[in-house]
């Protein structure tokens, strides 16, 4: 805030900031930005100029002409709508001048006069910008006796949005929303003049990642959520600030309840990560929170069945099988595997829990579906950095399936910042159309095609003109992780300076490394962790939420690591492929029933919090080690979750700030980082390939069967399906067709899988979405090889 | 597939995009040869030009509704508005409408059985002096009477004036062709940066 | 009466004065590049070419050519407001010509294409723009035909395209064209929509075209008739032009006159001198109101033009004073109202005329215009109320805050309010629609009145009889 109160200036003052220009509203002296928009400028002195197609996030249209207001710029007071004029030297604005307040009145009566008034039955009533502004800025009564305009209402524009046309006062917030922002412009407005409505092209529905942000924007109800819709009343939620676990971005965001049942979530402005914006899927997969598969107690293995017990008697079973393990086998003869889905306080237990009292080096956070853990001790950049650097080469996933509210921050980089993107990328995907240079390459060779922008004068040029930020993540679930690490490596060297934003993608899976899921001296990784216990090395497996048959790339190496280990004992939400063949399965709190701490990609901690009571008797997981550790004779010595977020802030290298009321009063988190070492280069043999092979490159995408998605009704029909994408040119060369069927085989096994002629796809590579309905594509994948070569032919 | 530009009309779509700094600038122009090519303008084609200029059909759609000319399903082939804006009115553009339902059969923004017409009351065609006024596929008739009116529409049924009047959806029957030699040439204006050859340096640099 | 008519160009008269545009209106060839360059066409490109930009600009500067869109704003210093160093800049010809009783941009274009053009190159050659754009209504196939031709002839003739008559000036004229909406004369519109976009004017500030235009580059529009003038300063000369005329408005302009007069027509008026009154009533113009009746009121700049009285008959063509009078000159469009005319009737068109052609971005002009149709509709087939007539104003104050503009009456006892308004729009035509509303209420209350039932006010149980009891 910088406005000063009159009289406040002192003679001693610095020199005037040259951004700084004086002006004055209501009658109050401000000192506003240079560049400023006068509807801003005043609301930060708590002067709310009402409006409805303004937003500060998205360009000022000066649409609704509800922002007028009285400015003067020394030719004697004028009505300007202040959404679109800028802060001038010595400005006067009355915001509730006879003139101001007269043509407030008036276009909120003309708003009105098509308006239905349906707010008895209207999922807005209660939190409605038009409702509201209508009490405080309109004439009180409506002189509109002529018929009002009629549209069929409401109509479906997507699988997760509703469109009520005669509610909608053409904002053009939703448009340009889609427009500007997400760049998916498959909303518009048709028609024209008073016949104007938004609507979608026929057959080509509003299918946007980030549908549900419309709906959030929309100042009245005519757009509405297909999950929320008649689900609640805004004055019956309940609502508390929490962020996002579904990806590794971190979106702030209120989560809210009705009658002890997750209704909504909802996007919060945190100026340093997500600018209010949210993605479907972290929108709406509230849904599966409320499943009714979840886990209600715990299970435990009684011959074939798995069957309810008690805590205790989980808890003793689970201490059992641990004794057990530890007498046949030594402490080192459990694995500890997953914990990037719970709270950083979740994580620290269970690593306290793993290294401390069963005395085990062989944690590990991730299913061989991540990136290198070491990549987040290269010099790290925040998403503000990464946002306004003057370039970032990306290596890796597709951004926009996989930390999607990233892609928007990098969308408005490159269009608003002059930012250039060089991406490095073995199938073309949502940022290319974005990029700079799009360089292709096939899986296996990240580092050569790093090392190869050097030959490129334009590139070299562009990347000696300012920073540049790196962002890494797993390009290819068929490839091997270190691939990620080794193409940071190869950056660096070309741009020594340059700082790293890893491309983690599960929700707190940086938190889970810092606090500790990771090897202790000697400890393995999931791979070689996956190769013991099929080797009938592993004498008990813990899985952290986490479900190796479905995640891990590799599944016939995941299938033998089940039948390998002679005891499971499973922490989980739902009963899973993998949790279901667990001896012991305790019932998880999910997202929303636990409150604590969580970690982005940047190392951002901020709080989520418990809004509804946990299904049945579920327990948070940290609570669960606690208490097992209990029952094996540890005493971790944490009563509450406070007490954990403390503990780890006095005993997490790099988290000393990251105190739970620190976090709590930190409105955008307290940044903290860790001490891992960076990773070291370590070259991978790539074997030569037939040339009728096709590369395999296994992606993700923003829908799939995650339990969060596959909960979800709102969500799970999305995944799109397993199917083989190849370049169209090798689809003749293979002599298929469009959606035919054709079979694969890889060294491992062969799949019968539909073909999609995909001209992102990399001239021979073969593309195939992860784990997806249908076939599965774990089966043709050897995680102990560096590449998967396939050879596609048709029926 | 129907609807989408044809081969010979997507070279002279492509022609029309060349002249252009930026692609989408055709967007309306191409518009106009869909319709005269199908008649009206079609999903499938509003589909195809998006394609051409890079926008989506949703955009193409917002943009071709906003215009009164394109019309989305089929007309007949002869679409007569009727101005009715001030200076027509004065002068009897609702006895000349009224006329034309009456001969006709049919309420203006509606077609006859037969396909043949289309009547529409329009807005002031910039004819003002040589109210009232009419035009048919676009091509003007001036201080129509009644019996005129009558006249018009028998020599339109009887092919007499299809010579003069194309049928709905080709309006201009010249298109402007630029030689190629003769072209400057459109540059998008990101690639401009300094200012064009005949305009010496000093003149910019005075204030 | 006199005034010489041609049957090729429909609604133009001819008459003894000067003749700055329409010049080869007499030839029925004169959209021939032949014709054309037989009657000195293209000498005023040559004359510019032999001269420096910045003297080109100069002499137009000097000759202060107002601009014939609307607003009246002097084209050299248009050409002026480009900021300095961004390239490229861009001409675009606003040929789309539909204000309400308009007509001259039309016959412009399909009687002399070829004069357009050289007036294009030689704009295009002072103020440096790189690219000219023709933008012509949709609905008018003559003109574009008439410019695809004349475009077509030019270029295989040199005279557009690549160094232009063998100088270093190289610029191409792409023609386009609309598809059917009066707002897309909006400058702003007009960009918008040759972008492929909706034509949604955009507010200025910040969307000067001058400085962001088209693409977002300084762009400079002018109207058809603007344009049509240049050739004619070239070979003359900015003491030439300015000897025609006042010298706040200099030259010619052409006017059409519709309506009730005797002689409806487009006539090439001296600029400045001329008075309403000759044009309405001069044996060399209109000849009078038809069948000798007496003028009611007259719109005296277009349909977005407050209305005249026969009181104000005696002022000239001239800006300031029509503007003092509580109107503006607008696009050169008289539209004449005898006293058979019903006012409100005739007020209505124009209302719905500009609720329709609301391009749906303002509030107050989307949901106003069509409230204000809406009421008068019903005023004007007898259901209106007398709370009508206040909601009538009560909306226009929403569109345009405070006094509106109006003529004097000495018979309503009326001093004018000038020209212009304030509007809570960002562009004209939501003010447009209450402008014929306004002016039709203010000067002829008692048509409404007359119009207006009372049914409501009358009790419902008027026709019971206390001796039913
Ligand atoms: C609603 C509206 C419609 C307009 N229509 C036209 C038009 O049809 N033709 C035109 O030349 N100018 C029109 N104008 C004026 C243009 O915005 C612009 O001022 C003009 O083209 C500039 O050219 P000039 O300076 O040569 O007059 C219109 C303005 C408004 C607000
Ligand atoms: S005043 Fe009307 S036509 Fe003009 S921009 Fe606003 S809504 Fe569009
Ligand atoms: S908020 Fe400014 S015009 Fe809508």
């Amino acid at each position: 805030m910088t406005a000063t109160e009159p009289g406040t200036a002192s003679a001693a003052e610095p020199a005037p900031n040259p951004n700084d220009v004086p002006i004055t509203v209501n009658g109050r002296p401000v000192i506003a930005r240079k560049g400023e928009l006068v509807i801003a400028a005043a609301q930060r002195i708590g002067e709310y100029i009402p409006r409805f197609c303004y937003h500060e996030r998205m360009q000022s249209v000066g649409m609704c002409r509800m922002c007028l207001v009285d400015v003067d710029t020394g030719r004697g007071p004028a009505l300007q709508v202040s959404c679109m004029i800028t802060v001038a030297p010595g400005m006067v604005v009355n915001t509730h001048s006879l003139a101001a307040e007269r043509a407030q009145e008036g276009v909120i009566e003309m708003l009105l006069a098509n308006h239905p008034l349906d707010c008895p039955v209207c999922d807005k009533g209660g939190e409605c910008p038009l409702q509201d502004q209508s009490f405080t800025h309109g004439p009180g009564e409506s002189r509109y006796i002529e018929e009002k305009r009629h549209f069929e209402k409401p109509i479906p524009i997507s699988d997760l949005v509703l469109l009520d046309r005669e509610r909608c006062i053409l904002c053009d917030r939703c448009t340009r929303f889609a427009d500007q922002v997400a760049g998916d412009a498959l909303i518009s407005f048709s028609s024209r003049g008073n016949n104007t409505q938004i609507t979608t092209f026929p057959d080509e529905p509003f299918a946007s990642y980030f549908s549900g942000n419309t709906v959030q924007i929309c100042p009245v109800g005519a757009l509405t959520s297909k999950p929320y819709r008649f689900k609640a009343r805004p004055w019956d939620l309940e609502q508390t600030e929490s962020t996002c676990t579904t990806c590794a971005v971190g979106c702030r965001m209120v989560i809210q309840s009705s009658h002890d049942e997750l209704v909504r979530y909802s996007g919060v402005d945190s100026d340093p990560v997500n600018w209010g914006w949210l993605c479907d899927r972290g929108r709406f997969n509230y849904e599966s929170v409320n499943s009714g598969d979840r886990l209600a107690a715990p299970l435990v293995r009684d011959g074939e069945e798995l069957k309810p017990a008690s805590w205790n008697a989980a808890l003793a079973r689970a201490a059992e099988l641990i004794s057990a393990a530890k007498a046949a086998g030594g402490p080192a003869s459990i694995a500890v595997l997953g914990g990037a889905r719970g709270t950083n306080e979740d994580a620290y237990a269970w690593a306290r829990l793993a290294h401390d009292v069963i005395g085990t080096p062989n944690v590990y956070p991730q299913m061989g579906d991540g990136v290198q853990i070491n990549v987040l001790g290269f010099e790290r950049a925040t998403i503000d950095e990464t946002a306004s650097a003057t370039t970032v080469i990306v290596i890796g996933p597709d951004l926009k399936e996989e930390l999607p509210v990233l892609f928007l921050r990098l969308r408005d980089a490159v269009l608003n910042r002059g930012t250039r993107v060089i991406e490095l990328v073995q199938k073309r995907g949502g940022l290319t159309p974005l990029a700079w240079r799009s360089i292709e390459y096939h899986a296996g060779g990240t580092a050569q095609a790093v090392a190869g922008l050097a030959a490129d004068g334009d590139i070299v040029a562009q990347l000696a003109k300012g920073n540049v930020v790196i962002v890494a993540g797993r390009a290819n679930l068929a490839e091997h992780p270190r691939e990620g690490g080794n193409g940071v490596l190869a950056a660096l060297e070309l741009v020594p300076g340059a700082k790293v934003l890893p491309a983690f993608r599960r929700g707190n899976v940086v938190g889970a490394i810092e606090m500790g899921l990771i090897p202790g001296e000697g400890g393995m990784q999931a791979l070689q962790i996956a190769e013991a216990a099929a080797a009938g090395r592993i004498e008990c497996l813990i899985l952290l939420g986490c479900d190796p048959l479905n995640d891990f790339p590799d599944t016939d190496l995941a299938r033998r690591m089940m039948a390998g280990a002679p005891r499971i004992i499973a922490v989980d939400t739902f009963i899973t492929k993998s949790s279901g063949a667990a001896d012991v399965v305790f019932a998880a709190a999910a997202y929303g029933e636990k409150s604590g701490t969580t970690t982005n990609i940047e190392g951002r901690v901020t709080t989520v919090a418990e809004r509804v009571t946990p299904h049945g008797t579920s327990r948070p997981d940290w609570m669960i080690a606690v208490e097992l550790a209990d029952v094996l004779g540890g005493d971790l010595g944490f009563g509450s979750v406070d007490e954990l977020t403390d503990a780890i802030a006095a005993n997490v290298a790099g988290f000393g700030a990251a105190t739970a009321d620190a976090v709590r009063r930190a409105t955008d988190g307290v940044l903290c980082r860790g001490a891992l070492p960076p990773a070291t280069p370590r070259a991978l043999t790539v074997e030569e390939r037939n040339s009728y092979d096709y590369r395999l490159v296994v992606g993700r995408k923003l829908y799939d069967n995650a339990q969060g998605t596959a909960k979800s009704p709102a969500l799970a029909h999305l995944a799109p399906g397993a199917a083989v994408h190849l370049h169209p040119l090798d689809i003749e060369r293979v002599g298929s067709s469009d959606g035919a069927d054709v079979k694969v085989t890889s060294k491992r096994a062969s799949l019968v899988l539909k073909v999609v002629a995909d001209e992102t796809v990399v001239r021979g590579s073969a593309w195939v979405p992860f784990n997806q309905p249908g076939p599965n594509i774990g089966e043709l994948i050897d995680a102990t090889q560096a590449v998967t070569d396939l050879r596609v032919e048709s029926f | 597939m129907m609807g989408r530009l044809n081969e010979a009309n997507v070279v002279l779509a492509k022609e029309i995009i060349g002249r252009y700094p930026k692609p989408r600038s055709a967007t309306i122009p191409l518009l106009h040869l869909a319709q005269q090519q199908d008649g009206y303008v079609t999903d499938a084609a509003m589909k195809h030009i998006g394609e051409l200029v890079g926008a989506t059909s949703a955009e193409v759609l917002g943009t071709a509704t906003f215009y009164e000319m394109f019309k989305f399903e089929p007309v007949g082939k002869y679409l007569i508005n009727i101005c009715g804006t001030m200076s027509c009115a004065l002068l009897g553009a609702d006895q000349l409408m009224h006329h034309a339902e009456q001969r006709l059969g049919i309420k203006a923004g509606s077609t006859t059985p037969d396909g043949m017409f289309t009547l529409e009351h329009a807005e002031c065609q910039a004819a003002c002096t040589e109210a009232p006024c009419l035009q048919v596929n676009y091509r003007y008739r001036y201080r129509v009477t009644p019996s005129d009116l009558d006249a018009l529409i028998d020599d339109l049924s009887s092919g007499r004036l299809d010579g003069e009047v194309p049928p709905h959806g080709t309006v201009a029957r010249v298109r402007q062709h630029i030689p190629s030699e003769r072209a400057v040439g459109a540059v998008p204006p990101d690639a401009v940066s300094g200012p064009p050859a005949w305009v010496p340096a000093p003149a910019e640099a005075k204030p | 009466m006199n005034g010489a008519t041609y049957p090729h160009a429909p609604g133009f008269v001819a008459g003894d004065r000067p003749r700055i545009v329409t010049g080869r209106f007499e030839y029925d060839d004169a959209h021939t590049l032949q014709r054309f360059l037989a009657t000195g066409g293209y000498q005023g490109l040559q004359a510019a070419l032999s001269r420096a930009p910045t003297e080109v600009h100069d002499e137009v500067k000097n000759a202060t050519v107002l601009g014939r869109g609307g607003a009246g704003f002097p084209a050299g210093v248009k050409w002026g407001l480009t900021p300095q160093g961004v390239w490229p800049r861009y001409l675009v010809v606003n040929g789309d010509e539909s204000e309400p009783g308009t007509y001259k941009d039309r016959l412009l274009m399909e009687l002399d294409p070829h004069q357009l053009i050289e007036g294009c190159l030689i704009a295009c050659y002072a103020a440096g723009l790189s690219q000219c754009f023709f933008y012509i209504r949709g609905e008018m196939a003559l003109a574009q035909e008439r410019v695809a031709t004349a475009l077509n002839d030019a270029y295989a003739a040199g005279y557009v395209g690549k160094n232009i008559l063998g100088s270093e000036f190289s610029v191409d004229i792409v023609l386009h064209w609309g598809a059917g909406a009066y707002v897309v004369g909006e400058e702003t519109a007009l960009i918008e929509s040759l972008e492929g976009n909706r034509g949604m004017p955009r507010l200025k500030p910040p969307y000067f075209p001058a400085a962001i235009g088209l693409y977002g580059q300084p762009t400079i529009v002018n109207n058809v008739e603007t344009l049509a003038n240049l050739p004619w300063l070239m070979l003359n000369g900015a003491a030439a032009y300015t000897a025609i005329g006042t010298p706040t408005s200099p030259g010619t302009r052409m006017v059409a006159v519709s309506g009730h007069v005797k002689r409806p027509g487009v006539y090439e008026i001296v600029n400045g001198t001329t008075t309403f009154r000759d044009l309405l009533y001069g044996d060399d113009f209109c000849g009078g109101i038809r069948d000798d009746n007496a003028l009611k009121a007259f719109v005296p700049g277009g349909g977005s033009a407050p209305w005249f009285l026969p009181e104000q008959l005696d002022l000239p063509f001239e800006n300031k004073l029509v503007s003092a009078e509580g109107s503006m000159l607008g696009s050169g469009a008289v539209m004449v109202m005898d006293e058979t005319t019903d006012i409100p009737a005739a007020a209505l068109t124009l209302a719905r005329f500009y609720a329709h052609e609301s391009c749906g971005k303002c509030t107050p002009c989307r949901e106003g215009g069509t409230w204000l149709e809406r009421i008068m509709q019903r005023i004007v087939e007898g259901y209106g109320t007398p709370r009508d007539l206040d909601q009538l104003l009560e909306i226009g104050q929403t569109i345009c805050p405070g006094q509106f503009p109006h003529a004097s009456s000495d018979r309503l006892g009326l001093t004018a309010v000038p020209f212009p308004y304030r509007m809570t729009t960002i562009c004209f035509v939501g003010p447009s629609a209450y402008v014929p509303v306004h002016s039709a209420l203010t000067l002829f209350p008692d048509e409404f009145e007359a119009k207006i039932t009372r049914r409501n006010l009358i009790p419902v149980s008027v026709g019971a009889s206390d001796d039913s009891h």
